[in-house]
C-alpha cells in the first residue's frame, strides 16, 4: 500500500520504503481498510434484519405502494457517477503533474452530486412520513428507515469530511498527509456506492417486484 | 538479484503509466452503469420472476460490488501480504453468515406459523 501513496512523490522517496521503514502513511491506509470491514459488519447486520422484517407490514403500506421508481433510480446514477468522479479525483493526486486546483474540481462535482442524493433522500423520508409511513408504523418500516438512513447518514459524514479536505489541500497543497487522505475519502465514497448498490437491489428492486 | 531488480524497476515504470490514465475509472464506470441497467430493466418489464430474478439481479450487485474493489478501491495493490484483502475476505464471510443464516433460519418460522 506504501507505493499507492509514493507512487506521485517520485523514486528517492520510493526507494525510502523500498528499504522495510515502517510507512505510517500506509498503515494508516490499512487501518482504514479494518475499518470499512466494520461498517461491512454494521450493514451486514441492518440487511440481516431488514430481510427478515421485510413481510411483516402489519397492515401497513408494503414496499411495492411507497416506492418511487424514478427517485431510487435517479440516486442510484447519481451515487454511481459521483464514485467515477471521485475515483477522477484520486486519480489526479496520483499523476506525477496533478493539479490542486482540478483535484479539488473533482471534489466538488463529487461532492454536489453526494448533496443531490441527500437531497433527494430526505425528500424520498418526507414524502413517506408525511403519507403515515413513518419509522413506527410497521417492522418493515423499522428496518427500512434504519438500513436506508444508516447509509444516508455516512454520505453526509462523508461530505463533511470532504468539504473539510478540500479546505486542507486548498491550504497545504499535496503532502504525505494530505494524499493519504485523499486516497482514504476515496475508499470511503467507493465503500458507500458499494453499499448503496446493495439497497438499491435488495431495498428497492425486491421491494418494487 | 540484479535481474530481478531491474524487473522490479519495470513493473514499477508500468504501474507510474497505469496510474495517470483514466482506463480502468471509465471501463468501471461503464461496467457499473450496464450492471444497473440489467437488474433494472428485468424487474421492471416482468422478463423473468420469482427466485430466478432475486439470483440474477444479487449476482449483478455482487460483480458491481467486485467492480467497486478492482477498479476503484485498488484492492489489488500493496505491499505483501496483503492483510487488507485477508481482512475484508474474513468480513465478507461473516456478513455471508449473518445475512444468509438469518434469511435461511428465519423461513423455518413462516413454515411453522
Amino acid at each position: 500500500m506504501a507505493e499507492v501513496i509514493s507512487q506521485p512523490v517520485g523514486h528517492q522517496h520510493g526507494h525510502d520504503h523500498a528499504h522495510g521503514h515502517v510507512d505510517q502513511e500506509s498503515l494508516k491506509i490499512l487501518g482504514f481498510w479494518i475499518f470499512l470491514v466494520t461498517d461491512c459488519l454494521l450493514f451486514g447486520t441492518l440487511f440481516a434484519t431488514f430481510i427478515v422484517l421485510r413481510t411483516h407490514t402489519d397492515g401497513g403500506p408494503t414496499g411495492k405502494e411507497i416506492f418511487d421508481i424514478p427517485t431510487f433510480i435517479a440516486e442510484t446514477f447519481i451515487l454511481l457517477t459521483s464514485s467515477f468522479t471521485s475515483g477522477l479525483a484520486t486519480l489526479e493526486m496520483r499523476k506525477n503533474n496533478g493539479s490542486v486546483q482540478r483535484l479539488i474540481g473533482w471534489l466538488i462535482v463529487t461532492w454536489i452530486l453526494g448533496a443531490a442524493f441527500v437531497g433527494l433522500e430526505i425528500k424520498e423520508f418526507t414524502h413517506l412520513a408525511l403519507d403515515g409511513a413513518t419509522i413506527s408504523r410497521s417492522a418493515f418500516l423499522s428496518g427500512f428507515f434504519t438500513l436506508v438512513g444508516t447509509h444516508g447518514l455516512h454520505v453526509s459524514v462523508g461530505l463533511i469530511w470532504m468539504l473539510a479536505l478540500m479546505i486542507q489541500v486548498g491550504r497545504y497543497g499535496f503532502t504525505a498527509v494530505t494524499k493519504r487522505k485523499i486516497y482514504i475519502v476515496g475508499l470511503y465514497w467507493h465503500f458507500l456506492d458499494a453499499v448503496w448498490i446493495f439497497l438499491f437491489t435488495v431495498v428497492y428492486l425486491i421491494g418494487v417486484m | 538479484m540484479a535481474g530481478g531488480q531491474q524487473h522490479t524497476a519495470n513493473s514499477d515504470h508500468e504501474n507510474h503509466g497505469d496510474h495517470g490514465s483514466p482506463k480502468l475509472y471509465i471501463i468501471g464506470y461503464i461496467l457499473s452503469i450496464v450492471l444497473t441497467i440489467i437488474p433494472l430493466v428485468l424487474v421492471l418489464n416482468h422478463v423473468m420472476s420469482g427466485v430466478p430474478l432475486v439470483a440474477t439481479i444479487t449476482i449483478m450487485a455482487i460483480l458491481q460490488f467486485l467492480i467497486q474493489l478492482f477498479f476503484f478501491m485498488h484492492i489489488t495493490e500493496g505491499e505483501k501480504p496483503a492483510y487488507h484483502v485477508m481482512t475484508l475476505a474474513l468480513g465478507v464471510i461473516m456478513v455471508f453468515t449473518i445475512v444468509a443464516g438469518s434469511a435461511w433460519i428465519m423461513t423455518f418460522n413462516a413454515s411453522v406459523s
